[in-house]
Parts: structure tokens; sequence; C-alpha cells
């Protein structure tokens, strides 16, 4: 492989493996303030025990979160050196002011979080982890408006001086409130809403399957359930506002997330497909006629730009993206459709009779964190061949200095090492889940839990 | 030095100080854990790992964000650096990912061998990690092989030469000096003694290697003092730089290790602005032509990126010193071990 691919494909495995923490810490975090505002209003000890319980598996997923993030603020130097000259005057400071305002806020009353419970109030706690799920919130509005600013450039200007061309920044908040900016924020972190919020449900269905922690489990997933129905709710607003936003900064994007080539009106709907990109059509799907130009459009007549008008240099690998934009939709719905079922019941009082649902339950705490990587896949694969949209392409953007080999040797370090540190991570959680909400969970060398 | 305060020099003064501050707090975390393995009784470890435990995360945040302020500011620097530094920076970040997971992971468990492996990750982990970071100095220091493109055009085996090996080494025993008397402000009782035995051994290795190194630079790197000896007043920052470091075992020995500890940050803070006085106005000195080195003009961001980030530093850094006086003011005082201790 070459240095272009094996570069492409240590910042994807990296990010992919990084982005399982930092949504679970974004959920999670708001359902730690969920839960110790009720304790703080109701006095009510369960919900202590909840928020004690959880903290320590935030603690656990913090810390890989932490350990796998530097990573990739180096690799932006280290791999992608000729992207970091072009946009620094851009991008570094919004890396620079996450790491002012999110990272130090985050890790400051973080402490108090894990350490804090006899050392301060549970006043000053409650406040502790409001910081703490800010600190996470405000990381996501950083890197988000790095990223979109990739995808729809603006507030810039091109400089060419002495050795090489870059782009300049003009209008600060131009650049922060990017067209995409905010489309995208709200549908990450709803996400990541959800994310914490299905882990939640995991764990708890678990416990109610094992017939242990009854009502521990019972009160978190009512939370839970609340908190992944609202941002459901949420998440077909944003999802119909970015495909909306993409249509018009990105048509190669949009029409790829759809196989359409032909410009045209009454664009279809795929509810799902495969794109023979030969023969330039989707085989074996199935749509819904005019939907797409509907939901960009408002009217069925709305003419949708179509491949074919795109340079053929300038496109995406088109079913690849159809694809991972598809599947991140399928998740989706599967998700607002448990939701609503699982809250059925339990309004009913019937969950923990309903096996075959708690054990979907247990199990669909992964479809988040796909629909997480499959529509990032689908954002960065449908910007490509570009690294900034229009401006710089991903081929041109690698550290020139730096041998396939080197880059080969890292991704194979980071795979065994992220392999192992995952292996180590599932083993810890499980221990914490079969321990439970009680505490002394450290033990003395050589005794059993 | 400089003749007036402009904005390239304020954040070649701003970066300096998020390094600094990086090296006065993540050094003793470091430090630490170069120790770790000395100590033998699980518990005496867990006292070890939760002196650093509620602070090593923000410490780390420091490095973070000098390294997103030196892309924001100097995006020159940070593209040709991290590129040239490839495979040592890959290797720091290792370090970095394993120190922090074995922190974590380590007491979760009661198997021996479970402590024993993340023990050694972690204290294998401080001292790679603090070798590496002298090494990078050591060659910055050097001078890099760059082209007129602001590329390296060296290679790995090619920094590992003498001088940044020395550096290397020097920068360990730093760290092992500012932890270990970290440690006996943490620690108390027998461990305390038998810290307060090591503290001895530290500074004596450390002042051995800062000998070394003064005598090398002074011979091998003299472009390093040329802004000293233009201006001698400057020559008070290496006397400074030398009453801390004398005055460390002073203080251990009356056995305020509070003030020892001050000194031995004051030292750091000596011996980084010893360094930022000697490169400036060059971030990074090209070995075969000086013309094409990085300096703060030619590898800065615009003026206006820089007033933005001047701004964001005057808002944020504020709320960041805040920060990280409470935590440490919270958790002053000796490490005591309860259920959400590492």
């Amino acid at each position: 492989m070459d240095l272009v691919t094996l570069s492409r494909w240590q910042f994807a495995f990296t990010i992919s493996f990084h982005y399982l923490y930092p949504p679970l810490s974004i959920g999670l975090g708001l359902i730690l303030v969920v839960m110790e505002g009720l304790y703080l209003k109701t006095k009510n000890k369960l919900y202590e025990t909840m928020a004690k319980f959880w903290v320590k598996i935030f603690g656990l997923i913090f810390a890989i979160g932490v350990a796998t993030g530097i990573v990739l603020e180096f690799e932006f130097g280290t791999n992608w050196s000729t992207f970091s000259r072009y946009i620094g005057d851009i991008f570094g400071s919004a890396l620079a002011a996450e790491g002012i305002f999110a990272f130090f806020l985050e890790s400051g009353f973080l402490s108090l979080l894990l350490f804090g419970w006899n050392r301060v109030s549970p006043r000053t706690h409650f406040i502790a982890t409001i910081m703490v799920a800010l600190g996470a919130h405000f990381s996501a509005v950083w890197i988000i408006v790095a990223n979109s600013w990739m995808q729809t450039p603006a507030g810039y200007h091109i400089v060419s001086s002495g050795i090489g061309t870059r782009v300049e920044i003009v209008d600060f908040w131009a650049m922060v409130f990017n067209p995409s900016t905010i489309d995208r924020l709200t549908h990450t972190l709803i996400a990541a809403w959800q994310t914490g919020a299905w882990f939640v449900l995991s764990v708890s269905a678990y416990y109610l399957l094992r017939n242990r922690h009854i009502e521990f489990a019972k009160a978190s997933m009512k939370i839970a359930f609340v908190v992944t129905l609202l941002a459901s709710l949420g998440q077909l607003i944003t999802g119909d506002s970015s495909a909306r936003e993409v249509s018009q900064y990105q048509p190669a994007k949009l029409a790829a997330f759809e196989g359409h080539y032909i410009t045209s009106s009454d664009v279809p709907l795929y509810l799902f497909g495969w794109v023979n990109d030969h023969d330039q059509r989707v085989q074996f799907g199935v749509a819904i006629p005019g939907l797409l130009s509907y939901l960009v459009h408002g009217t069925t007549t709305g003419i949708i730009t179509g491949l074919n008008d795109i340079p053929k240099e300038n496109r995406p690998n088109v079913n690849l993206v159809f694809q991972t934009y598809h599947a991140m939709v399928a998740i989706g719905f599967t998700l607002i459709g448990l939701a609503l079922i699982g809250v059925w019941f339990l309004w009913r009082g019937s969950i923990e009779k309903k096996r075959w649902l708690l054990w979907i339950l247990v199990f669909s705490v992964v479809a988040p964190h796909l629909g997480n990587i499959l529509g990032w896949a689908s954002a960065e694969i449908g910007r490509q061949p570009w690294l900034i949209y229009g401006l710089l392409k991903t081929s041109q953007g690698v550290s020139p200095i730096v041998t396939a080999g080197q880059v080969g040797f890292s991704l194979i370090l980071f795979a065994v090492v992220y392999l192992m540190l995952f292996a180590a991570f599932i083993f810890l959680l499980n221990s914490k889940i079969q321990h439970g909400p009680v505490d002394d969970d450290v033990v003395a060398e050589g005794k059993r839990a | 030095m400089m003749d007036s305060l402009d904005l390239n020099t304020i954040w070649y003064l701003l970066i300096s100080v998020l390094f600094g501050g990086y090296a006065i707090l993540d050094g003793f975390d470091f430090g630490v854990g170069a120790l770790h393995l000395f100590v033998k009784k699980d518990e005496e470890r867990r006292v070890l790992l939760n002196s650093i435990g509620p602070v090593w995360d923000g410490n780390e945040v420091w490095l973070v964000t000098g390294g997103g302020a030196l892309f924001a500011a100097f995006p020159e620097v940070y593209a040709t650096a991290f590129s040239a530094f490839y495979i040592p920076l890959m290797l720091l970040l290792f370090c970095l990912i394993f120190r922090a997971v074995s922190i974590e992971f380590r007491s979760k468990q009661p198997m021996l061998w479970w402590r024993k492996m993340w023990d050694v990750a972690f204290s294998g982990a401080s001292v790679l990690a603090s070798l590496l970071i002298g090494i990078a100095l050591g060659n910055i220091v050097w001078g890099l092989p760059l082209d007129v493109h602001h590329e390296f055009t060296g290679d790995f085996l090619s920094m590992l030469n003498p001088y940044s090996l020395l550096l290397g080494v020097t920068t360990l025993a730093l760290f092992m000096m500012h932890g270990s008397i970290y440690l006996i402000l943490k620690t108390e009782n027998a461990l305390q003694e038998q810290i307060r035995e090591w503290v001895n051994n530290t500074i004596i290795f450390f002042i051995i290697c800062y000998a070394t190194v003064t005598m090398a630079t002074l011979l091998y790197v003299p472009h390093m003092t040329q802004t000293i000896r233009h201006t001698p007043s400057l020559f008070l920052v290496a006397l400074l730089s030398m009453l801390a470091i004398a005055n460390i075992p002073r203080e251990i020995h009356r056995k305020s290790e509070f003030m020892a500890f001050l000194s031995s940050s004051g030292a750091i803070i000596a011996l980084m602005a010893l360094f930022g006085i000697g490169m400036f106005p060059n971030l990074i000195s090209s070995t075969p032509m000086d013309s094409y080195s990085l300096t703060i003009w030619n590898a800065a961001s615009s003026q206006k990126t820089l007033s933005i980030m001047l701004l964001i530093a005057l808002i944020g850094m504020p709320l960041v010193l805040s920060y990280t006086i409470s935590v440490y003011w919270i958790f002053r005082g000796k490490v005591k071990i309860d259920h959400s201790s590492y």
C-alpha cells in the first residue's frame, strides 16, 4: 500500500476506535447530571447509588477516551503535515480552543467527580458533574467546528507567499459558524446522548434478566428511555436538516448518498440498494418515489444534482457512501422503534417480564456505536477526494517525508495495542457490571472481589 | 533581546509557558512513574498511583493544549517537527496511552499477574516518555537538517546523537528528582522515610547530568549561548537556575519539602527560560543553512489568528489556572486510600 492509503487507514482506524468513547462520555455525562440532580432534589438514596455506579463506569470510559484522543491531535502533524501547513491558521485555533475551554474544564472537575465524594458537599459534586458534562460537550463543539470547516470552508482567503499556499482567517465567526457546523453539531451531540442512553439501557436490561438490582435497573432504565426517546425525535429533525445542508453545499455527497447520477426532479429515496457505478444505477433497491426531492425542496418537482454533473475525478466511492449512509439511517430508525416498544412496556409496568425485549436491549448497545461510526464514515468518505472540500485533495495532504514503512509500522502497533486495550476494557467493564452498584470494588492484591 | 513585544513574541512566550507548565506538572507524574517499581508492597504502590490519581489527567492537558497552540500559532513548526519526529512521537503516544490506562486498570483486578503487568507498563511508559521528551528537546537544541521547504531531511537514527541522548537522561533525572520530592509531600511514615533516602540519590543523579549537559552545551552548541553573551543581564536567568537547583538539597536537609518542590519547579522554569532565550527567535534551527530555520516570523500564522488566539488565551488561562489551583487545593495533603481510589 502507498503512503496516502496507509495514512488514511491509520487515521480512520485510530479515530474510529477513539470515537467509541467520547459519545459515551457525552451521553453518560448528561445522564449523570440527571441522576445527581434527582438525588439532590428528592434525597432518594437510590439516585445516589445510581450516580456512584455510573460514575465508576464513566471513569473507565473516560480514561481510554483521553488515552486514544491525544493520538489524533498528534496525527495531524505526524501524518498530515502538508494539510497542517495549509490549514493551521484556521484549524489550529479550534484545536487550541478545545484544549483551553473543554479539556481543562473536563479534566479538572473529573477528579472531583471520581474522587470527590467524601471531600466536597453533594451540591459541589453535582456542579462538578455538570462541568464535566459541559466540558465533554464543548469538546464536541470545537472538534465539529474544525471538521465542518473541512466540509464547508467559510470566512477565509487563500494566501500565497514564499514557500507555499495556505488559507488564512478573514472572519472568525464565519469560520466557527460555517454552513454545516450547527447541523452537524446537533446531529453529533444527539447521537452521543443516544449512545449513552443505550449503554445504560443495555446494562440495566442485563440486571433485569439476571434478576439483580431490580429497583436500580428500572430507575436507570426510566431515565435512559426518556433521554433516548427525546433524542430520537431530535435526531429526525437534525438528520433531515443535515441532508438539506449537504444538498446545498456538497451536492456530490448527497448524490452519492442516494446513488443519483442524472440531474432531475422526482428523485426517489432508497431504503436500501446496491450502486452499480459502471452502469450508473442502483440495483436490488427499494425506493420511495420522489421522496428525496420532496425532503430537500419540499416538492417532488425539486431538482437534485446528479453525479454526472460532477467531474469523475471529484466523485467519492459512490457505493461505499451509499451503504454507510443507509446503514446509519436504518440503525437510527430501528433505535426509534425499539425505544417506543421499550417505553410502552415500561409504562405498562411489564418490561421485566418481556425477556425477548430485554435480550434485544442488552445487545442493542452496539447499534448506536455502529451508527456513529458509519455516519461519520459516510460524511468523510462522501467528501472525498477532497480533504478540505474544494480546496485541498486528500492525496496532497500527507507528510511527504514520512515513509509508507513508518506508517505501516505505526498502524500495526496501533492495531495490536488498541485490540489489547479493547479486550482489557471489556474485561474490566464486565467485572464492574457483574460486581454491580455496591461499594468497595477495589480489593487488596490476591483477594477475590 | 526583543525590541517590541509583538504578537509573534507573545505567542513564543505563551507556548513556552504551556510547555513549561507541562514539564512542571506532568514532570512529577513521570517521576513518580519512574520510581514506581522501586516500591515493592501493593499498598504502597497504590499510594504512589493515587498521589497523582486526581491530577495526572489535567496535567496531560497542558501538553494537548500546548500542541494545539503550537499548531495554531506556528503551524509550520508543528508540521515540520511532528512529521520529522514521526517515530519518537509515535513511541511517546504509546507511552502516554499505556501510562493512562495502567493507572486506570491496575487496581481494578486482584490478580498478581494483572497488577504486575500494569505496574511494569506504568513505570516503563513513564521512563521511556521522559527519555523521548529529552531526546526531542536535544534535537531541537542541536538543530535539525531542514531543506528550503522546511522539510526534515534526516532520519530517526540521526536523532539518537550523543547530545540528545544526554538530554534524554537529564530529563529523566530531573523528573525523578521532581517526582520524589512530590512524593515526600504526599506520603507518610515508613514509605516517606524510604523516599527521603531516594531523594538524595535523585538529586545527585540530576546534578551530575545537569553539569554534564551545561558543559556539553557550552562546548558543542555555542549558538545557544549567543543571546546571553550579547545581553549579559540575561545571565541572571542562568544564575537563577543554578541557585534554584542548589536550594533543593538545602530545603530537603531542612525538611521543608514544599520549599524543595517549589525550588525544583523554579529550576524547571529557569531551565525552560534558558532554552527559550537560547533558541529565540528560532523555533527550529536548520543545521545546513541558517536561512532555512523556522523563526517566530516565517513559521507563524496570520496576525489576525494570533490576535484571536490571544483573546482566547486571555479568557481561558485564568479559568484554567483557577481549576488547576482548586483541584490541587482540594486534594492537598497525604494520600488516603478509600473505595474510590485507584
